[in-house]
């Protein structure tokens, strides 16, 4: 399958999902302090891809985890939408979290003791407009297995009930950290199929952490972070279908 | 100091609060056995030497008359080694700053000075033997009188009113526990103790040459049971009332009930405590080992032994043992010193001989220890045994499976962080025992304290209202026509009045015997009254005795049987008399008749030796003045104010001991709660972290760990009552004697407040470890893996 250059004509055009300012993060444990962002500045529009590529220790998963309010930047601000991400209260980002994004981890941070459709359920039951777990399995390929618990799937069937699990609220943004850093090359392939056909079918806005380059290919744009700054932010020509992407 | 030593005091520190939940458990237990052997031992041994230094009697015996040349006889007696008689009898005093007569035991003194039973003297001297005036009291009666030696008080003996002089305040091993004829509690302002010289004793009661009061001390291997039999053959003819041993003499009873108390609770609760704490050494250091896992693997790739890496976690559960014994140590002495300084105070020893009881520390010791070491080899083992390559690893995930229980939950439609709570429960059973264990011996342990409040509640109220709805009681000098009756009418304040004739017994059936009492019941009475258990009147029926089965059972008698009614007071008759009924009463210790059958029995017209009175309240203190002056009366009993000072002195400790016990009963819950919840959360810290990830609330997210554990509370409250149940029946058997029997009763206020006491303890306990997870970092939560 070649790019799907309708939604990225979408993209480019559509209303930007997250605006984020001037963001720095800085660390201090003790004595010593460590400058995760340097003043990143990003836009992100609806029904893009993104995928956020660089080396270990290079600024990516911080500037997932503030975009998903899970931490708060030093200094800047970020928007989702016309709301302000920065400086709220742990209420607030829990009701952002709640309603709008989807989180997809390495390590699927599954709850071992509920089965697939359980931990789909976990989520459908507190959402505003959710899928039903079924469907949500149903678009990654899992519908036969949801009775079984996590300790009884392959690590690509227990990412992909991941995604269920944070496509199942229909958010507005899914972020995905290393979401095949764990697995092999085949079983990743299914997991970023699983991701793109959500991005084309449901148009949520993806921004999947990668250190692998060849993932790059399927997105419509990447951006490359190196020492909390935004080195390179291209918008890919051609996209490749995941099937099409090897490592 | 080795690297390996410095690991294991860098785990002690990170561990710190749930070691001291361990050590809190584990001293609670030790701190019982400490303190209550130590109090104890102290105890006896001070009743011990206090009784050997004042000669105290070993077996004692009262008559009407006999002629003091007897005594001779009584001293040859095989097993005798000493035998001293005197006389003693009741008395009607006036106290200048109380209103109502207080009743006193007047006892004489030999003008040689006391052989047996001496008296201590605590200020001025002992009256002198010529001065028939002078008397000495018993020390708390002279404190709570301010009866300083030189004062006088007024005193009606043997119907003639004196004016006695004080000249000293006594001690006696005979009245540590001065406690009124048919009284609960000591009343130290109502009852006394006079001492008066044998001469002047002998003049107010007519008893020239005579004793109506005897101790003896046993020689050496002397046979006690021999000896009663000899007393009651050789006082028969003089109206012997029945030989004792100590184990029937009032004081001393309640002492053995005290200490028998102790010795039940330092037998029965350490153990549980240690139980417990067992179970928390090996969910804590299972926790440690799981966590250290690839540690483990490290060290045994390095080289170190399965053995050195087991002696190296094993050591962390024998640190937490020896800071739980430090701790319940100094705990339990100090609280030993506490108790004993209440109990000394309260029994008045003029001095105290401590014992530390080295057992009980040794023992403790030795118990905690086992205790930790048992409860870390288990958790030990399965870890450190784990080949190094497997260690290193990760575990694997804990699998779960779909049993009939989800298929019940999933149609009952509860959420999914509810299946996590039931499912973790059902994956760790053992987990989810030990802490239902814990909460249910908590819950246990409250029952069968409180109820002992139920217990006395029990007593005052047959007590003081449904059997006893008198005001006053006139307690007559002897036996008197029921003309008497009619004669109380006219005192002052009167409403009501109605004759009660009681008489001390000794009731045999076969080779059975006991030392009771039978109370003849007059129709239409309704004042004093026969109470049953359930409380209701028993009603007489018209031939025949009435008893209590636990009396019955004591005898072997069941209805139908003869039993031989030796009555033993004048008349003295021997009376054979058939059992007509028993009924339930967990109280009562005596038999009734109907005062038809009794009289007709003996023979004789009806006849009071009591009169039970309803009065006009404004007009006691009339009634108490012609009291004072009527000289049928040797007493009279005020039940309001016995009830105020019952009250007075239950209330006193009562938040005190409330407070105590509550904390202590709590122990086992909230160190079980609390240990629980913490193992909980490190484990599932990351699953945890995801709901809040996922958008759940904090609130939310607590449930999960508050709800696991207060559904484990709700289930194991209703467990603890059954077991409180137990434990309570176990404390009713052990505590209850001939002179005292404690009433079985657990109401269900009791059942209520130890369910929420332990409710809110354990509530306590997770929230504790909520605020915790409130400080779990999301994104370092989510990073780490086990």
């Amino acid at each position: 399958m070649r790019g799907n250059d309708e939604s990225m004509s979408k993209g480019e055009a559509g209303i930007p999902v997250f605006r984020v300012e001037g963001v720095t993060r800085v660390f201090r444990t003790g004595a010593v302090s460590v400058q995760a962002l340097r003043g990143v500045n990003l836009a992100l529009t609806e029904g893009e891809m993104v995928v956020l590529l660089g080396a270990s220790g290079s600024g990516k998963s911080t500037l997932l985890n503030i975009m998903g309010g899970l931490d708060q930047p030093t200094e800047g601000r970020v928007f989702f939408r016309q709301q302000d991400l920065t400086r709220v209260s742990d209420s607030k980002l829990t009701a952002f979290r709640r309603d709008h994004v989807g989180f997809v981890f390495q390590f699927y941070n599954l709850v071992p003791s509920l089965s697939a459709r359980e931990n789909v359920a976990l989520v459908t039951e507190i959402a505003r407009e959710p899928m039903t777990p079924e469907e949500a399995l149903d678009r990654v390929g899992l519908a036969h297995r949801m009775h079984h618990f996590p300790a009884e799937l392959s690590g690509g069937e227990q990412q992909r009930v991941a995604i269920a699990r944070a496509i199942a609220k229909r958010p507005d943004v899914l972020l995905c950290d290393e979401p095949t850093g764990a697995l092999d090359s085949a079983t990743g392939v299914q997991v970023l199929e699983a991701l793109t056909q959500v991005n084309r079918d449901l148009g949520t806005a993806t921004v999947l952490i990668t250190h692998n380059a060849e993932i790059r290919r399927i997105a419509h744009r990447v951006i490359v972070l190196a020492d909390g700054l935004i080195k390179s932010d291209e918008v890919n020509a051609t996209r490749v279908a995941p099937a099409e992407v090897t490592w | 100091m080795r690297a390996l030593d410095r690991k294991l005091l860098r785990d002690l520190r990170r561990v710190w609060a749930q070691t001291l939940a361990i050590a809190a458990v584990l001293s609670a237990g030790i701190m019982m056995l400490v303190s209550m052997q130590m109090t104890q031992r102290t105890l006896d041994g001070t009743r011990q030497a206090y009784y050997d230094r004042s000669r105290f009697g070993e077996v004692f015996v009262g008559a009407s008359r006999a002629p003091r040349a007897i005594m001779a006889e009584i001293g040859a007696i095989d097993g005798v080694a000493q035998a001293e008689g005197r006389i003693s009898f009741n008395a009607v005093l006036d106290i200048e700053d109380m209103s109502d007569p207080a009743t006193a035991l007047v006892v004489s003194l030999p003008p040689d000075g006391a052989r047996l039973n001496v008296p201590l003297v605590r200020r001025g001297r002992l009256p002198n033997p010529d001065q028939a005036d002078e008397v000495a009291i018993n020390e708390p009666f002279g404190q709570a009188h301010g009866l300083e030696p030189g004062s006088t008080f007024r005193a009606i003996l043997n119907g003639r009113q004196r004016v006695l002089r004080v000249t000293g305040w006594l001690l006696s091993p005979e009245f540590i526990y001065t406690i009124a004829p048919g009284s609960l509690m000591p009343d130290d302002r109502r009852y006394g103790v006079v001492w008066m010289g044998q001469a002047a004793a002998e003049a107010a009661l007519n008893m020239g040459g005579a004793v109506n009061d005897i101790a003896v001390r046993l020689s050496r291997g002397g046979d006690e049971r021999a000896v009663i039999a000899a007393l009651d053959d050789i006082l028969d003819p003089f109206g012997g009332t029945g030989a004792y041993a100590r184990d029937r003499q009032i004081s001393n009873a309640f002492l053995d009930g005290e200490m028998q108390q102790l010795t039940v609770l330092s037998t029965f609760l350490p153990p549980v405590f240690m139980i417990v704490a067992a179970f928390l050494v090996n969910m804590v250091l299972g926790r440690v080992i799981k966590q250290e896992r690839t540690q483990i693997g490290l060290l045994k790739a390095v080289g170190y032994s399965t053995a050195d890496i087991a002696w190296h976690y094993l050591k962390l559960a024998l640190l937490i043992g020896i800071i739980g014994i430090a701790l319940g140590w100094g705990l339990g002495i100090w609280l030993g010193f506490a108790m004993i300084a209440l109990y000394g105070e309260f029994f008045r020893f003029p001095f105290i001989l401590y014992n530390f009881s080295a057992a009980a520390l040794a023992l403790s010791a030795l118990l905690a220890s086992l205790t930790v070491i048992l409860g870390g080899l288990r958790a030990v083992w399965g870890s450190v045994s784990l080949p190094p390559a497997t260690a290193m690893s990760p575990p694997a995930p804990p699998s779960y499976s779909r049993g009939l229980i989800d298929r019940l939950l999933d149609w009952l439609g509860f959420r999914q962080t509810t299946m996590m709570i039931f499912r973790s429960i059902v994956r760790w059973p053992g987990r989810a025992s030990i802490t239902l264990f814990g909460v249910m011996t908590s819950v246990a342990l409250l029952v069968s304290t409180y109820f002992m409040f139920d217990a006395i509640n029990v007593l005052a109220d047959t007590m003081f209202t449904s059997a006893n709805r008198q005001h006053v009681t006139l307690v007559l000098n002897r036996g008197a026509p029921q003309r008497a009756v009619t004669d109380a009418l006219t005192l002052p304040g009167v409403r009501q009045a109605e004759g009660a004739y009681s008489m001390p017994a000794r009731l045999i059936f076969g080779h059975r015997e006991r030392l009771s009492g039978v109370q003849a019941q007059f129709p239409g009475n309704t004042l004093a009254r026969v109470i049953d258990d359930d409380g209701a009147v028993v009603s007489m029926p018209a031939e025949g005795l009435v008893m209590p089965q636990s009396l019955a059972a004591r005898l072997g008698v069941s209805v139908g049987d003869i039993v031989r009614v030796e009555m033993l007071a004048p008349p003295r008759e021997v009376l054979e008399l058939p059992v007509a009924m028993l009924f339930a009463q967990g109280l009562g210790q005596e038999a009734h008749i109907s005062a038809a059958a009794l009289f007709a029995a003996m023979r004789v017209a009806p006849q009071v030796n009591s009169i039970n009175l309803l009065i006009r309240p404004e007009e006691l203190p009339a009634l108490n003045d012609a009291i004072k002056d009527t000289p049928a009366v040797a007493g009279l009993t005020n039940w309001a104010d016995v009830r105020r000072q019952f009250d007075a002195t239950l209330s006193e400790n009562l938040v005190t001991m409330l407070t105590i016990q509550t904390l202590v009963g709590l122990i086992t819950a909230i160190g079980v709660v609390y240990n629980a919840a913490r193992i909980q959360l490190s484990e599932r810290r990351h699953e945890l972290a995801t709901l809040r990830v996922l958008g759940f609330s904090r609130g939310e997210v607590g449930f999960v760990l508050v709800g696991e554990m207060m559904l484990l509370t709700l289930v194991a409250i209703p467990l603890g009552w059954a077991l409180g149940y137990y434990l309570a029946s176990l404390l009713v058997t052990a505590m209850s004697n001939d002179l005292m029997q404690m009433p079985f009763v657990i109401t269900r206020r009791t059942y209520a407040l130890a369910a929420v006491a332990v409710t809110l303890g354990s509530l306590g306990a997770v929230l504790l470890v909520r605020r915790r997870l409130d400080r779990v970092d999301l994104v370092m939560a989510l990073k780490a893996r086990e």
